[in-house]
């Protein structure tokens, strides 16, 4: 007992909230910046894959393959390993190997292809004849892929934002291990490193709730999007 | 007017065969009037389908919708002509997500079309196929039927001279699908639309068609009027569209007569009673198929003494009865 009281310095509860806000703050603007790469570069190779595949607008079997291919590599390296074998890109896009600009990085490559699969699911849900109505509808491309396919498959692309923020707010805090700040890199300076057992409670507690809210207003939000189905 | 032109579509598989899908299809849709295509699953219908919205190349042939081949084009002036055709799917494929307003007006919206003229067209459309009420609901609030409905007028939302129904009352109600025959024969007239029903439903074929192509294992077997089908012989479709299942008889002799809109003689039964022979009606199958009695009969005949079956097989030819007993082949011949 007395040993571990001599290891631990726990901050005290009244100071938490100096160490806790700014990293809170960080960890957003982190996922912030990331889902803003995501959903742009991710949702487009999520609609490229869908319409070069079989299914799609312009079905290119040759580079559904590729696309996927490179798409499955993305996904198959666990966030900690991936974040590790990037460094030497990292340090060439940021120039530096440490704190949020290192940790934005990997973030979005892991991202990227994990949104992009969902998305491609998600317009693989919509009836495979609402392509066809488009087509027949004379709509150019962009205005089938935009109108049709991403307004239909709407909710099921939200939802699958919502997965990518939570799996990004849990990456943000892998990425505190190489000084990327935010809550993760609280958690494991003072929780880990220093035995902080208040920080450690604190980080926990405020992911917790964070990732409740996130997913709870995201049921909501994809709620409000699904087709109306009774006579109001 | 539709013109399919010895369309053929054949792919060729992963292993390098070359899988015929159609073969050598040509038919002629005039305005004003619908044409069936019929044929059990795997004949190639939906195939023939896609080929005719325009959705598949076909691998040769030509499709002519008032005389311009549609298989040439491709790019900006494929999107162009497409309004010429208009799509009705089977599952009415409506935009889960936008209001039956919405989904009418779109491809008028892709085209660029004004938006007053837009609001005007689509009140039209929908008052064409008795929906104004439903304006703002939303597909999921309709049955099956009322959706059909909002497919069909967004079909016509661009003023094709084609419709195509692929499948279009497969799935719905008994009632809904004859209510669905009902609207597509109005528009029919209304907008002179040559109309391709693609269905597996016989039903649908008696109540709709004007005419009628049978396709098996994608060659076309018969085409023609509904009723001309019938008087050829040994016709595997006019079975498929008028079954019968008769009673069994004692009489020693059995006839079976196609009615055709060739009869002349409605009054044949009293007519054959006064010369001492005996009708029984089997089994009947007939119907009003565009204006005309048509359908098929079993009778049996119970002969009088002297009975000459040439004569009696000769007389029902003549009347427009189209006996099919051995001997009416020859005789008919003859008479023809």
């Amino acid at each position: 007992m007395k040993a571990t009281d001599m290891m631990s310095q726990d901050t005290p509860w009244r100071e938490i909230h100096t160490l806790l806000i700014p990293a809170y703050l960080e960890t957003w603007i982190m996922v912030s910046l990331v889902m803003v790469a995501v959903l742009s570069v991710g949702g487009g190779l999520g609609v490229i894959l869908f319409n070069t595949s079989r299914y799609g607008l312009f079905p290119k079997s040759s580079l559904y393959h590729l696309l996927s291919g490179i798409t499955n590599v993305g996904r198959s390296l666990p966030f900690l390993v991936l974040m590790a074998a990037i460094i030497p890109l990292t340090f060439w896009l940021t120039g530096t190997t440490i704190g949020i600009p290192a940790a934005v990085i990997p973030m979005i490559v892991a991202g990227i292809p994990f949104f992009a699969r969902l998305v491609e699911n998600a317009l693989r849900e919509v009836p495979e004849e609402v392509t066809a109505v488009g087509i027949v509808s004379g709509g150019s491309a962009w205005q089938i892929i935009t109108q049709a396919q991403l307004s239909e498959a709407l909710p099921a692309i939200v939802a699958a934002a919502v997965v990518n923020v939570i799996a990004m707010i849990e990456y943000s805090a892998i990425a505190g291990t190489i000084g990327a700040g935010g809550i993760g890199y609280l958690a494991v300076v003072y929780g880990y490193q220093r035995f902080d057992n208040h920080i450690m409670i604190a980080t926990i507690v405020t992911l917790v709730i964070t990732i409740q809210a996130v997913q709870f207003a995201g049921d909501r939000l994809v709620a409000a999007l699904q087709p109306k189905q009774r006579r109001s | 007017m539709i013109t399919v032109e010895h369309l053929s579509k054949d792919y060729i598989s992963t292993r390098g065969q070359r899988q015929v899908i159609l073969e050598d299809i040509s038919f002629n849709v005039p305005s004003g009037s619908i044409t069936a295509v019929v044929g059990p699953s795997g004949a190639g219908k939906s195939t023939l389908a896609k080929c005719i919205s325009l959705l598949e190349k076909p691998s040769r042939g030509r499709i002519l919708v008032e005389g311009t081949d549609l298989t040439t084009l491709f790019g900006e002036a494929l999107r162009h002509q497409r309004r010429l055709i208009g799509s009705v799917f089977q599952s009415a494929a409506l935009l889960q997500r936008k209001t039956v307003w919405e989904n009418i007006a779109l491809p008028l919206q892709w085209l660029g079309v004004v938006s007053h003229q837009i609001t005007s067209q689509v009140s039209q459309l929908l008052e064409s196929v008795g929906l104004t009420n439903k304006a703002n609901a939303y597909p999921a609030q309709l049955s099956g039927g009322q959706q059909q409905r909002v497919g069909i007028a967004r079909a016509l939302a661009l003023n094709p001279k084609v419709l195509l129904a692929d499948e279009a009352t497969s799935g719905l109600d008994p009632q809904s699908t004859q209510s669905i025959i009902e609207l597509l024969k109005r528009l029919r007239d209304e907008y002179r639309l040559a109309i391709v029903l693609i269905t597996h439903e016989m039903d649908v074929v008696r109540q709709a068609a004007d005419a009628v192509a049978y396709i098996e294992q994608g060659k076309l077997v018969q085409f023609g009027q509904v009723a001309h089908l019938l008087s050829s012989p040994h016709s595997s479709l006019a079975n498929q569209l008028f079954p019968l299942t008769p009673l069994p008889s004692s009489k020693p002799l059995e006839v079976s007569l196609r009615y055709t809109d060739k009869v002349t003689t409605f009054d044949w039964i009293s007519r054959l009673r006064k010369q001492g022979i005996g009708v029984d009606i089997l089994a009947a199958h007939l119907e009003n198929v565009a204006g005309s009695l048509v359908g098929r009969m079993r009778i049996a005949v119970s002969p009088p003494i002297n009975f000459d079956v040439e004569q009696f097989v000769r007389q029902l030819s003549e009347w427009g009865l189209h006996p099919d007993h051995p001997l009416s082949d020859s005789v008919f011949q003859e008479a023809g």
